[in-house]
């Protein structure tokens, strides 16, 4: 076993049970919190990849941006509210093997692909560099890049709408 | 190293540890005789009335998703900076054009009144 | 090569060769020789953050016309220690009703996001603890894993000036992090990296970037001042109001670590000034002995860290929605703009000679600051005519 891989195997296991006590913890707060570790967890694993940027992004934008407005949120809401709520109801169950089978269902199609298994190749060239060259090459994605700042025009205003309510 | 984030994770690891040990010493060294009245809530000798869970101006959250627009906006543009050295002149001209769709919408919430802090 | 001209790497080759004679693997050695030089560049920190305390105490004296500590040692220079042993034999008190975990956990995050920084650092031109292609938005992350850190200590601490006051200082951080992320993307158009080490490298063979954007460099400083919450950023910690904002029931080595990691904040932020606009460590014969070179970093971080001081002691606190206001309608438009106007004159000028390209960066930075004072004088005659219409 490589380094790499005991590092992946570490970064999963905890990726794993911080999402597992994301939806079991009573505690808003701590749900969020526990949800902030899950996503530092995926950027380890971005890291691993040498995925340089997908990895600090990760950071700057899920534990920056939207766990700080989680935990706004939940601050928004009533505690009393959330003490007394059961949190399970009578479907558990149901979810539960409906979510058993998917994740099944997921890891044999992923087991049939061809790449399953097989050693990740060497980057070849500057990858950050031929990311910012794809962003903007006409023959490449500068039309959605461009259709993101539509996008993110579209959230902003979304936003005032449902803040003017 | 070939890969550098391995050198980072090293740095993360040893930078969280180093911060631990004077509180370690400190946790050793420290007396430890708490009490009621030394474990209250410190509010400058009043009473503490309720609990802290008081509900927030939702001005924050308006801020809070504002930022995170902006945040994802940036995040867009550092590829794109990278890049302009290399590319031809109108790749500045398409990273221009994002940036002002952007300002667009600050403009708008701008006029809306949702950048008030009321 | 000798030790002179390159340190490090003599001193890598030196412990390779005495590891691998006791029978070590060289891989293992060379991770090993890696985390004996992360453990000895943090603890170099840590030193240097002890005496940033004098330093801080020394200079806020001379401000407000005192003398500062001058008892122990000469000119009062191990005051930190007896500080420290104070901090170390102080109860730590945990109030009733905190989170523990959470409450325990902040204070060591609050300073460890400052220490990460340090990893991306260029010391010298060979001394540098890892060249990241991303070192700019990894600032930009480690500043969110800060602010994270606060909301934890106020919310943890059960107790509502602890909570007014991170939510206050979390407010100011996000809101300042759009004007300083945009202005981290002039020195990476400038230079067409986001490696530390090569933007440093770059101002080392051709122009300091302050000359070519010194309206880049001092928006940095803002933004930068403003994400250290410090004054007239600091109103998460208004004595007369909240009393000493998030880490209000912090006592004893728990405060410690906050107030160590915001001076090292201080210091670590006029490094990144120096890096990004003032050429790192270049200076006189610094490319052929690193040691000049770290000096020559040092000392001007310390001088981008006595500005942010001289901020510090001099301006007052200002409000709150004065503060969103200053940087929403003022600072974030500002800098999309200038960001354009690098851009565009950047890549039409590029091609150019030297002498072209700085005088004509330069103007376009003194236009876009003219533009902007004549907005602002136009406004404000608009708003002085209406007042007196009433």
């Amino acid at each position: 076993m490589t380094a790499e891989q005991i590092i992946f195997y570490i970064a999963t296991g905890f990726i794993l049970v911080s999402a597992l006590m994301v939806v079991t913890t009573r505690n808003l707060i701590h749900a969020a919190l526990w949800l902030v570790a899950t996503l530092f967890g995926v950027a380890v694993v971005y890291a691993t990849l040498d995925a340089s940027f997908l990895a600090v992004v990760q950071v700057v934008v899920y534990i920056g941006a939207i766990a700080i407005m989680f935990i706004f949120a939940v601050m928004l809401t009533k505690r009393n509210l959330l003490d007394h709520v059961p949190q399970t109801n009578s479907n558990w169950p149901w979810a539960a093997g409906i979510a058993a089978l998917t994740g099944a269902g997921l890891l044999y199609t992923a087991s049939q692909l061809s790449t399953f298994g097989a050693q990740r190749p060497a980057l070849s060239g500057d990858a950050l560099m031929n990311l910012g060259k794809a962003l903007v090459s006409p023959d490449a994605f500068v039309l959605p890049f461009e259709v993101a700042s539509i996008l993110l025009l579209a959230a902003l205003i979304g936003a005032v709408y449902l803040a003017k309510k | 190293m070939e890969n550098p984030w391995i050198y980072i994770g090293l740095f993360v690891l040893i930078g969280v540890i180093i911060p631990i040990v004077p509180l370690a010493a400190s946790a050793i060294l420290a007396p430890h005789k708490p009490n009621p009245i030394k474990q209250s809530t410190y509010e400058c000798g009043m009473e503490t009335v309720g609990d802290n869970w008081v509900q927030f101006k939702s001005q924050y959250y308006i801020f809070a998703l504002a930022f995170l627009i902006f945040d994802v906006e940036t995040v867009f543009l550092f590829p794109w900076a990278l890049a302009l050295n290399v590319t031809p002149l109108f790749v500045a001209a398409e990273g221009v054009i994002f940036i002002l769709i952007l300002l667009a919408g600050l403009y708008f919430v701008w006029q809306k009144r949702m950048l008030e802090w009321v | 090569m000798n030790f002179w001209t390159d340190p490090i790497h003599v001193i890598y080759q030196g412990l390779m060769q005495t590891f691998t004679g006791w029978g070590m693997a060289a891989e293992v050695a060379g991770i090993l020789i890696n985390l004996l030089g992360i453990v000895l560049m943090i603890t170099a920190i840590m030193v240097l953050d002890i005496f940033l305390v004098w330093i801080e105490r020394k200079v806020v004296a001379r401000f407000q016309d005192r003398l500062g500590p001058n008892r122990v040692g000469p000119w009062g220079i191990f005051q930190p220690f007896p500080d420290i042993i104070k901090l170390v034999l102080k109860e730590d008190i945990t109030p009733a009703g905190a989170d523990k975990w959470v409450f325990n956990l902040a204070p060591i995050l609050s300073l460890a996001s400052v220490i990460f920084l340090w990893a991306v650092v260029p010391l010298a031109s060979r001394i540098y603890g890892v060249d990241l292609n991303v070192a700019l938005l990894y600032l930009v992350a480690s500043g969110s894993i800060g602010t994270l850190s606060i909301i934890m200590a106020g919310w943890s601490s059960n107790n509502k000036y602890a909570l007014v006051g991170a939510y206050r200082m979390v407010a100011n951080m996000v809101s300042y992090e759009i004007p300083l992320a945009a202005s981290l993307l002039i020195p990476t158009i400038l230079s067409g990296s986001m490696s530390l080490t090569n933007i440093v490298n770059q101002q080392a063979h051709g122009v300091w970037f302050f000359f070519v954007s010194p309206l880049g460099a001092l928006l940095f400083l803002v933004a930068a001042i403003a994400e250290l919450g410090r004054s007239p950023f600091d109103l998460n910690e208004g004595e007369s109001e909240i009393v000493a904002g998030f880490h209000i029931e912090y006592t004893g080595m728990k405060f410690g670590l906050f107030y160590a990691g915001e001076l090292l904040h201080a210091f670590t932020f006029g490094g990144f000034v120096a890096a990004l606009f003032f050429g790192g460590w270049h200076g006189p014969w610094a490319e052929e002995y690193p040691l000049l070179g770290a000096f020559y970093f040092v000392a001007k971080a310390m001088l981008g860290y006595w500005i942010i001081m001289w901020i510090k002691y001099t301006v007052p606190r200002i409000r709150i929605d004065h503060m969103l206001a200053f940087n929403w309608k003022f600072l974030t438009p500002l800098a999309f703009a200038l960001l354009i106007v690098t851009a565009l004159t950047h890549r039409f000028l590029m091609d150019f000679p030297t002498w072209v390209y700085v005088p004509g960066m330069f103007l376009s930075n003194v236009l876009v600051a003219w533009a902007t004072l004549e907005i602002l004088r136009g406004n404000a005659r608009r708003e002085r005519l209406a007042a007196e219409a009433h």
